[in-house]
């Protein structure tokens, strides 16, 4: 029995079974609306998360499957105080697969511990999202036809944004991959990511603007830069439109230089960028279902 | 120079980091066993001008010498029989360790969850670093927290 824990537990030689599976329930979702038939995804959200929730409801529902759980740590006996390792091997009697969100780091990996069926680590605090990264991958590969030789630029708060770190790791594992770290200096990416990234040799550099390598970009993947995170209100003034995305800078970028984004946006990329056909990000959600639905086969088996 | 005497069966645990002896004798959980234990510190060293020396009279097999390596692998076991070394032991980082140190950060589920153990694993054999099993977060040496179990 396997667990997706964290966004590399898989080899990059798996997920790119997983994306063909993926790749094949987009092309025909019919043939795929029956395979979960009979079984049961338990959605465990410890707290709130309604588009990961919701994603992972619609990809089992997708499959045929059908979906229990519940929405907050209130509706669940977590509020009557039962740990983590109670919750699962209860939920492991009523349901196939679980997918579970938690604000402490580690607690998908103490539920795979004590769990009779597949966990799927849908959040566990600032740790890990794996997928999320499965998704921007998948994006990425359906996109471009492939996950190597690309200079990716992330833009945005590049310290705190999990997303950002897991993806940086996920893709150093590909061939010929450039990246260019686009942020204000407060929100630098960690120093124990770029010292991994010399280690490995993998080039990196690091711009406080976005205009400064918009043009060179073959991916840009943007995330929030929030207010709270400055030192004082008026760097933030100063240095937020750096940070924006909007039509005239999309004019400097590659006509094949897609933009990613996590969700939920803010005022981060412009409306009108919406309308740009290399604005990714909404199709990115639907990659989103697709790579959860071939994650739950794979985990079940039934792929 | 204080002379202790020898040990029929056991080990003598040496090159000890001056003033550790106390720290070890605890982890190892020499408090717990009914034997001899002989704690001697600050003694001359050549290497290091001061060291401490560790002597515990018990079967063979007692002590959990990972835990020791996790500590200082430094130090040098020798593991006595019928009053003689059988074996110099040079002791090698552990894989992991359990219910030694805690993990300090507060956003870890062990901070949370009742009955969860304590467990380390190595994520850089060369550096020596230890990271929590379930958030991955770092080790600090010496810090203070990690060790009051």
């Amino acid at each position: 029995m396997r667990h997706l824990l964290t966004p590399l537990d898989f080899t990059t030689g798996e997920l790119d079974d997983l994306f063909d599976l993926a790749g094949s329930i987009e092309k025909d979702r019919s043939a795929f609306s029956h395979v979960c038939s009979g079984k049961k995804l338990a959605t465990c959200f410890y707290e709130p998360s309604t588009r990961t929730r919701l994603s992972f409801e619609s990809a089992m529902l997708n499959l045929g499957g059908s979906v229990l759980g519940f929405a907050d740590a209130q509706s669940s006996s977590a509020a009557k105080g039962e740990t983590v390792a109670d919750t699962i091997r209860v939920i492991s009697c009523f349901a196939d697969i679980c997918a579970i969100r938690h604000p402490k780091e580690g607690s998908a990996r103490v539920a795979a511990e004590f769990s009779s069926i597949p966990v799927i680590n849908a959040g566990d605090g600032g740790h890990h999202h794996p997928t999320q990264t499965l998704t921007d991958l998948l994006t990425i590969r359906s996109l471009k036809g492939r996950l190597n030789d690309f200079t990716i630029g992330l833009c945005g708060d590049l310290k705190f944004g999990r997303t950002v770190h897991s993806l940086i790791h996920a893709m150093s594992r590909y061939d010929n991959i450039r990246f260019v770290f686009i942020s204000p200096p407060e929100l630098k990416v960690p120093d124990y990511i770029t010292q991994s990234l010399n280690e490995k040799g993998i080039p990196y550099e690091e711009v406080i603007k976005l205009e400064d390598c918009l043009e060179r970009l073959d991916l840009l993947y943007m995330t929030r830069v929030q207010k709270e995170r400055f030192f004082n209100e008026e760097d933030y003034i100063r240095l937020r439109s750096f940070y924006i995305l909007d039509g005239e800078k999309m004019k400097m970028a590659k006509d094949d230089m897609f933009v990613l984004h996590p969700l939920p946006r803010v005022s981060e990329i412009a409306p009108e960028v919406d309308n740009d056909r290399r604005a990714a990000y909404f199709r990115q959600v639907q990659y989103g279902v697709y790579v959860r639905m071939a994650l739950i086969m794979t985990l079940l088996e039934l792929a | 120079m204080l002379n202790v005497g020898k040990i029929e069966e056991g080990y003598v645990l040496d090159h000890i980091k001056a003033g550790k002896s106390m720290s070890i004798y605890h982890h190892l959980g020499l408090d717990q066993l009914d034997c001899p234990v002989a704690i001697i510190k600050n003694c001359r060293s050549g290497k290091s001008g001061k060291k401490d020396i560790l002597k515990v009279e018990c079967a063979v097999g007692t002590l959990d010498l990972d835990v020791l390596a996790f500590i200082d692998h430094n130090i040098t076991v020798n593991v006595i029989k019928n009053g003689e070394i059988i074996e110099k032991k040079h002791l090698s980082l552990p894989a992991s360790i359990k219910n030694v140190i805690r993990c300090t950060n507060p956003r870890c589920i062990t901070s949370a969850e009742r009955g969860l153990p304590q467990i380390f694993y190595l994520s850089d054999a060369d550096k020596g670093i230890y990271r929590c099993r379930y958030c991955d977060e770092k080790y600090v040496e010496n810090d203070s927290q990690a060790w009051s179990f």
